[in-house]
């Protein structure tokens, strides 16, 4: 089965919840497993909550999006901000590095993304954005492979 | 779905018990009643009841290592109990347990501080 989608909203932390949970809507067409569901909720809160406290330092302006595709069983979410960018990503992905300790980040964010899912693509660049591109192969697939 | 917050003094342990979804949105409202409890009474430790969250991410991790912070000021600790497995392995990642006691359940929480 093929199918994508595209979603748009404003950076307030009221669409965390609403990102997700369409997400996660559109990722159950695969019948993925509950704990699969969970994590790719997870991923997801954890992306558009790095675009909207570092991309885009809470300002409603500015504007989230999220591509998801399926391919079989495979999930992969893009989520985009035309945000600050990561001034050094290999720092970023440190688990417990963060640029925001005053505000209590755990600073596990990408650390989270990339245990949840197979693989994890970030791209940023100073002034213009970021872009973090996550995908899982959902585990019904696997159990056909076998 | 927001997030639920049911605060109970016992003797010197704040319970804490969380319901819904704990993200950046809710986070600050939890930080600020915590910290609220935290100035207004004599607490020393913490027990995080978690049984009825169905959501958390890594907000969630970073109000709780905060309140521990706070609470270790007076040599308290916190005790976490009925974490659903992806929680668990939240905490386990971020390396918390190591200094946050898990328990199975409140009742367990409560007697491991003393007070049940």
């Amino acid at each position: 089965m093929k199918n994508e989608m595209k979603l748009q909203f404003k950076a307030l932390s009221e669409n965390e919840s609403f990102a997700r949970v369409t997400v996660a809507a559109f990722v159950s067409q695969l019948d993925p497993t509950m704990d699969e569901l969970t994590e790719i909720k997870t991923v997801v809160s954890e992306a558009v909550t790095n675009a909207i406290i570092h991309g885009y330092d809470e300002s409603p302006d500015g504007i989230v999006t999220i591509e998801a595709k399926l391919d079989d069983h495979l999930v992969e979410i893009t989520v985009k901000d035309e945000g600050a960018g990561i001034a050094d990503i290999e720092e970023a992905r440190q688990p417990l590095f963060t640029t925001k300790p005053e505000l209590e980040r755990s600073g596990m964010g990408f650390t989270i993304m990339e245990n949840f899912m197979d693989e994890i693509e970030i791209k940023s660049e100073l002034g213009k954005g970021t872009e973090v591109r996550l995908r899982k192969q959902l585990s019904n697939s696997k159990m056909l492979c076998n | 779905m927001s997030l639920t917050i049911d605060m109970e003094l016992i003797e010197d342990v704040l319970c804490i018990r969380l319901g819904g979804e704990l993200d950046h949105h809710t986070a600050d409202d939890l930080r600020r009643q915590i910290t609220k409890k935290i100035e207004d009474y004599d607490i020393r430790h913490i027990v995080l009841n978690l049984g009825d969250l169905s959501f958390m991410d890594s907000s969630g991790l970073g109000v709780i290592l905060g309140r521990y912070k706070q609470i270790k000021q007076d040599h308290g600790e916190i005790v976490v109990c009925e974490l659903s497995p992806v929680i668990q392995r939240l905490f386990e990642m971020s390396g918390l347990f190591k200094i946050i006691r898990v328990e199975p359940s409140e009742q367990n929480a409560l007697k491991r501080l003393g007070v049940a």
